[in-house]
């Protein structure tokens, strides 16, 4: 316990040390304003924009849009999971598939799903199921693999029907598997989405800091740099804790 | 490790057995299907229906402008590549190796790993200005961190007896990293490998596709922008057919030193 504190003290002076290198470079002009700006710059320049309401439509544009992404790609994954687990054969067929999804950069899709769909929600929404989706239907069929078959047969013993053993039995052990999907799920979406914003895109958060970029507005673009990368390092620090505490409570019980 | 859980997951799916030709016929057939129906139906607006991609490629693959934006495209690639796996080899033992150092780099790491680096674009290109070096560092951006991780993963899950044998027989670190923990790590590395390789595809053609006069990725937001069809759906085609192919033979690589482990432990 002491050693994994010395750990985190050892990891907050380092990351305070280069923010504070940064800072130094910036200020003596060690480091080109036009290449990076001063840490604190960035951070008045995202509190400003929040503050002035600049940001809003894009945030709520993209987070909507993730969210959307993420809950279609959780309703898909797990029904997708869940029919390829009941079947042997459907899930031979599909092991290769699984097994190499993530080799290909699904991103390449995105221009083909702009030309198919038009420049609006519609493709990103798209490229957020298709990057988030097999992290959800690889976390089904793991989950509920991992259901002991005794637990199947004390269910028989029982006579449960079959909504009832879902709910007390397969969904119980099949819980921290489906989360971790989840998780990743949350992440891969919230990149998908604001990378395809980021190439090709009118609104949202991706599109503003490529907006900024194309128009030399440093400060604009690393305000807006640093909120996307600190919505996305608290919201999977939250899952990563939750997740945590859910396996905690699971070897306790 | 917990964010490369999936990754995990998945090499362990994919290391149950060897795919039967027969599955992956059938695979092949409806997803060549699905493509059909999709081109058809719509046209041909977005995406060639198969055929017609075929042979539009088997076109392509004769003019000397493709080979140009494919060789820019690999050498970016390659250079990405190597260089994340190198030095992801070496991160990766020595923070396995020193403890302390791994517990400090570690959730930073993971922590860079889950952030989406499309966002840091910008600054590559304001570091390293327009042109091959900016699209190299994007790929090592992306295929740095699977590596280390996969690699610290590896060394810190060794058996204690196998670095304490290490120590009896006095080998020196270099001796000890040849002879003890690269071999034993070796699945887990080409797994790594492996996850670092499309990774830093990735990240070289989203480089390429966001401010680049050449390359594939190039090549194929121009052909969406000309209305160029078959060429977009050809350059999609030759990309997903060269990261399956490369993701099968490394997945050959680990069941087969996962096997021979196995044999070893036995």
């Amino acid at each position: 316990m002491r050693r994994r504190r010395a750990a985190f003290v050892v990891r907050a002076a380092i990351l305070a040390a280069l923010i504070a290198m940064l800072e130094v470079g910036c200020r003596t002009g060690a480091i080109d304003p036009l290449t990076v700006i001063p840490p604190s710059d960035m951070v008045a320049s995202m509190v400003g924009q929040i503050g002035s309401g600049e940001l809003d439509a894009s945030i709520v544009s993209t987070f909507s849009t993730i969210l959307i992404a993420f809950v279609l790609a959780v309703i898909l994954g797990i029904a997708t999971g869940a029919t390829i687990h009941r079947f042997a054969r459907l899930r031979d067929v599909a092991d290769p598939l699984l097994a190499s999804y993530y080799s290909v950069p699904t991103f390449i899709f995105y221009p083909l799903l702009v030309a198919l769909l038009g420049l609006g929600k519609a493709p990103l929404v798209v490229l957020g199921i298709l990057s988030a989706v097999p992290a959800v239907v690889i976390s089904t069929l793991s989950g509920l693999d991992s259901v002991a078959p005794v637990l199947m047969k004390v269910a028989r013993v029982h006579r449960l029907t079959a909504a009832r053993t879902l709910w007390w039995i397969v969904l119980p052990a099949a819980l921290p598997h489906l989360f971790t999907g989840f998780k990743l799920a949350l992440s891969y979406a919230l990149i998908g989405v604001i990378a395809g914003e980021f190439i090709l895109s009118g609104s949202g958060l991706g599109y503003a800091i490529s907006f900024a970029y194309q128009s030399f507005d440093n400060r604009t673009m690393y305000g807006a740099m640093l909120f996307v990368l600190l919505v996305a390092v608290i919201a999977n620090g939250i899952l990563y804790m939750w997740e945590g505490r859910l396996a905690r409570r699971r070897s306790r019980g | 490790m917990s964010d490369l859980s999936l990754e995990t997951a998945q090499a362990a799916t994919a290391t149950r057995r060897p795919a039967r030709v027969l599955d992956v016929v059938v695979l092949i057939a409806v997803v060549l299907g699905l493509w059909h129906v999709i081109g058809t139906w719509t046209h041909g607006v977005a995406i060639a229906p198969p055929l017609q991609t075929l042979v539009y490629l088997a076109g392509l693959l004769h003019t000397e402008m493709f080979w140009s934006h494919a060789a820019a495209t690999l050498e970016a690639f390659l250079l990405a590549f190597v260089l994340s796996a190198l030095m992801g080899l070496a991160l990766g033992l020595i923070f396995g190796v020193r403890r302390f150092a791994g517990e400090v780099a570690e959730p930073i790491l993971a922590g860079f790993y889950t952030i989406p680096k499309v966002t840091l674009y910008p600054v590559v290109l304001l570091l390293f200005g327009l042109g091959m070096s900016a699209k190299v560092a994007f790929g090592v951006m992306h295929g740095l961190v699977p590596m280390t991780l996969f690699t610290l993963g590896a060394v810190r899950n060794l058996p204690p007896v196998l670095v304490r044998t290490a120590r009896v027989l006095r080998l020196s670190p270099g001796r000890t990293m040849r002879w003890v923990l690269i071999p034993a790590c070796l699945p887990d590395i080409v797994n790594g490998l492996r996850i670092s390789f499309s990774l830093s595809l990735l990240g070289v053609l989203i480089g390429e596709m966001f401010s680049s006069q050449r390359g594939l990725g190039f090549l194929l937001v121009n052909g969406m922008a000309q209305n160029n069809v078959p060429l977009s759906t050809a350059i999609v085609t030759v990309i997903v057919a060269i990261a399956i192919a490369a993701n099968t033979l490394m997945l050959r690589f680990v069941r087969r030193f996962a096997r021979r482990a196995d044999e070893m432990a036995g």
